[in-house]
């Protein structure tokens, strides 16, 4: 790894927005035929670097090299036709198109008569099959296909041009662990091939599987470039939040230390609901004070199962009981009612309302749930406003700035502050840590478990099963729509031990064995 | 719009932070062409036997009242993310409803009120229903209101027996007509239906509800807010103000005419909201933009009448004019104002275009 030219080299990158200085004298460089990671938290700059890159945003001061040559990127087609292709953290494709038209958009076969579609759809093919995607049906339409998919189909697209550097922004945040293999074994193809490849991630495993290099920002600024081989984890971890990870560390012994008193009776429990296509019929129980995780594979029928119990889908068997009463709750306003809250995995789409401001986000759920002719007063709002925002730490501190402006983390700290501000009882989380930096998701940890200690009950759903062993009292495993276990946490549970039960079920499945007492058919 | 950037920035800069701005400057201008043409046209003089204030500007004002009825209420639906097509069709119901009912009643004030309630509440009952549409049964918007917009005419041409109908009520014609400390009743009642419109959506959640959403509805839903509830409300709010409009537009003559009453009135209102800076993707209104934009329309309706536009040209030169402003309003054109490419204004990508609508 020394080549002596880097393919993208930026010195002394500064941009300004309105009140803030988003990147402060940045140096980066990416040399071809490697695998560059930028690290550091939310609202470290990385975004804003990305940007600056792809042309989306103009450098108010600084260089960029490309190869020897300074290049002036004014839009993004000047960063496209320089070579640079960029792949969003949510997938920026057409879902109602068709993969093919997806992969070949504005590089369609074209004819004298027009687009020869089945040539463009065999390019397509070929386009895919150059990532292991030949399986797929050029003509079935993108909405077929799960995010990891679109996200592979999504960089088949980057492909189609002469791509000399390839940006991946937070690829992995929707995937489960064979889909970021299979789009492992696709970047290192391509980086063998000898595309530069700038790439971005939470997930520390992953950055040090796939990177050979790596670039810190911190605060704007930049701390440093380092060989992944010359940089451990915990001094990974200090440079990004330039403190200790002591603070990460303890949530192991508040875990373990909290005491596990008779839980008496459920707050909610739920017998046979389902939904045909999302979820078979299920039991579910929550007690006061309690973390219930939820564990399994994406696709597995956790969020379904999330969303039949805050009546986001309607459940279509099964009776309910919330506080030992039954209820029917069939939409999001009866489970606010019965102090029910649900933050979706969908951020962007289902969570943030973008164009509010923080403190409308804020307050959103609870202003909903007293009806829109009694308003909170100036009064009530800035007390909730203020509450949170100092509690979680949403930074910056501005309720009047529009939410789209704050950096994932910050926006996934003001929706877990609308639902805590409708106080309730149960408290479901689908994915809150996704695609968030180290320091709010240790942040988000602890809150999690003070709630549990002040009462809340909390539903916890992650794709990281560490963090679910990690916070969780009591573990469902889901797996195919299907709850396949469900067990106490305790010394003899990790990461690994879910794992096998997953993979146990399947085996059983083939061998016709029983699965013990999980009596699911 | 974000606030924050406005800090900082000049008084001017921050007047032309409202994109109903270039509404009045267009109305100023109207205004000032006119002028040129005769410059007695902005002069106002008091009628000296009643007092009343006369001029092409109280001829404004007075045309204005029914356009900012429907603008204020399809400002809400739009803001939904929704349109209400067939606020010209309720508007013609409501007259046809008022002058057959003033028809076989006496010509007193009882029976002028019956007569306003009756009328009211049936565009309110026909909004109620495109918001059902809407909401319940889950048509697009302008489906919806487009099936109401043929069947409103319809349904008025069955009740005057498809004639047109006229009828003598004093009291009625007054609301019309009638002057109150000078100005025309007709404007007094249109300014303040769209200030207690303005003062009940701003005051209470209701606004933040019907911009969530609009917004985002998915997102909006997950946090409890009742869309249902919100667009029967909204839909049966732009029925009733059509309603007043359309007694607004027959008071005037007493009398109704089932093909012309309230015809392309939608359109009008349309325009009015788009000039004042409410994106028809939904999201964010204004209604003060929507009653900027309906003084605009009125003005343009009354400047190609003045100037003596040919009848054939004046759809054209209204097009014009409506062009320019959304120009003016588009992101493109102000950030160059600003100084600052549209690149650099941030994720502009995703931004909703008032203008591509």
């Amino acid at each position: 790894m020394t080549q002596a030219h880097p393919i993208i080299e930026m010195k002394g990158i500064s941009i300004t927005f309105p009140g803030v200085k988003a990147l402060d004298q940045v140096d980066f460089r990416l040399f071809p035929g490697e695998v560059h990671t930028l690290m550091g938290e939310n609202g470290a700059g990385k975004s804003t670097l990305i940007k600056a890159l792809t042309g989306v945003y103009r450098i108010d001061e600084g260089h960029i090299f490309m190869g020897s040559q300074e290049i002036r990127l004014g839009g993004t087609s000047d960063a496209q036709n320089a070579g640079i292709s960029t792949v969003y953290q949510e997938v920026n494709l057409c879902t109602n198109l068709t993969i093919g038209e997806n992969v070949m958009l504005g590089h369609e076969v074209r004819t004298p008569l027009g687009i020869n579609w089945r040539a463009t759809h065999k390019a397509a093919s070929h386009n895919l099959a150059k990532l292991g995607l030949g399986h797929l049906n050029p003509r079935a339409p993108l909405s077929s296909l799960s995010i990891a998919l679109q996200q592979l189909v999504a960089i088949s697209r980057s492909m189609v041009t002469e791509t000399k550097v390839l940006i991946l922004d937070e690829p992995t945040s929707s995937l489960d662990a064979v889909e970021v293999e299979q789009l492992f074994s696709v970047i290192r193809k391509l980086r063998d091939e000898g595309v530069a490849i700038l790439f971005v991630s939470h997930f520390l495993d992953q950055v040090y599987a796939i990177s050979d290099r790596m670039t810190v920002l911190r605060n704007g600024t930049f701390v440093g470039e380092y060989l992944t081989e010359e940089l451990n984890r915990t001094d990974l971890i200090a440079k990004m939040i330039g403190k200790d990870i002591a603070a990460l560390r303890s949530l192991d012994s508040q875990s373990a230390s909290r005491q596990r008193e008779d839980r008496g009776e459920p707050i909610y429990s739920a017998q046979g609901i389902s939904k045909k296509g999302a979820i078979d019929e299920v039991d579910i129980t929550l007690h006061k004070g309690e973390v219930v995780g939820f564990a399994g594979l994406l696709g597995s029928g956790r969020t379904e199962l999330a969303r039949l119990i805050y009546g986001a889908d309607k459940p279509e068997t099964g009776s309910v009981h919330v506080h030992g009463e039954k209820q029917d709750i069939s939409s999001p306003a009866a489970a606010l009612t019965q102090r029910i809250a649900f933050s979706s995995e969908n951020r962007r789409d289902e969570g943030i309302i973008r164009d509010l401001s923080v403190r409308e986000n804020l307050i959103l759920a609870v202003q909903a749930k007293r009806g829109w002719a009694k308003p909170l007063s100036k009064k009530e709002s800035d007390e909730i406003v203020e509450k949170y925002i100092n509690q979680l730490n949403v930074r910056p501190a501005d309720p009047d700035r529009a939410i789209k402006n704050l950096s994932g983390g910050n926006q996934q700290k003001v929706l877990l502050g609308r639902w805590l501000a409708t106080q309730p009882d149960i408290l479901i989380l689908d994915e809150p840590t996704r695609g968030i930096d180290v320091g709010a998701k240790a942040e988000i940890q602890e809150r999690v478990l003070e709630l549990a200690q002040e009462g809340v009950s909390v539903v916890f759903i992650s794709s990281e099963l560490e963090e679910v062993v990690r916070l969780s009292d009591r573990i469902v495993v889901l797996k195919d729509h299907k709850k396949i276990a469900e067990f106490e946490n305790g010394p003899q549970v990790t990461a690994e031990s879910i794992v096998t039960t997953i993979a146990q079920d399947g085996l059983d499945d083939q061998s016709g064995e029983t699965t013990g007492e999980e009596a699911e058919r | 719009m974000n606030h924050d950037s406005s800090k900082g920035m000049g008084v001017l800069k921050r007047i032309f932070h409202h994109q109903y701005i270039w509404g009045v400057v267009a109305i100023l201008l109207l205004l000032f062409i006119n002028m040129i043409k005769d410059p007695s046209y902005l002069s106002i003089t008091v009628n000296e036997t009643n007092g009343n204030l006369v001029g092409n500007l109280i001829d404004i004002l007075r045309a204005a009242a029914p356009v900012m009825m429907i603008a204020v209420g399809m400002c809400l639906v739009i803001a939904t993310s929704g349109i209400d097509l067939s606020v010209g069709s309720l508007m013609v119901v409501a007259g046809a409803v008022s002058m057959e009912f003033l028809k076989g009643a006496s010509d007193n004030l009882g029976a002028a009120l019956a007569a306003l309630g009756l009328a009211l509440a049936i565009a309110a009952v026909l909004g109620a229903v495109n918001g059902l549409l809407v909401s319940v049964v889950g048509l697009q918007p302008f489906i919806s209101t487009l099936v109401m917009m043929l069947a409103g005419r319809g349904i008025a041409k069955v009740i005057t027996g498809g004639q047109n109908t006229a009828s003598t009520n004093g009291s009625f014609r007054w609301i019309a007509n009638g002057y109150v400390v000078g100005l025309p009743v007709v404007f007094l009642i249109a300014l303040l239906v769209v200030i207690a419109v303005g003062l009940l959506v701003r005051r209470s959640a209701l606004g933040l509800m019907i911009e969530a959403i609009g917004m985002d509805p998915k997102a909006a839903r997950l946090a409890g807010v009742n869309r249902r509830g919100l667009q029967v409300l909204v839909y049966t709010l732009s029925g009733l103000l059509a309603g007043i409009a359309g007694v607004f537009a027959t008071a005037s003559v007493m009398t109704v005419d089932v093909s012309r009453t309230g015809d392309q009135m939608e359109m009008d209102a349309i325009l009015a909201v788009v000039i004042g800076g409410t994106s028809l993707a939904g999201g964010k209104f204004n209604i003060t933009g929507a009653f900027v934009g309906s003084l605009l329309i009125a003005t343009l309706d009354k400047t190609v009448v003045f100037l003596g536009v040919s009848s054939s040209a004046t759809p054209a030169f209204k097009a014009l004019v409506i062009v320019v402003l959304c120009l003016l309003q588009s992101d493109r054109i102000r950030s160059l104002f600003k100084g600052r490419s549209p690149a650099a204004a941030a994720p502009s990508v995703e931004e909703k275009e008032v203008v591509a609508a």
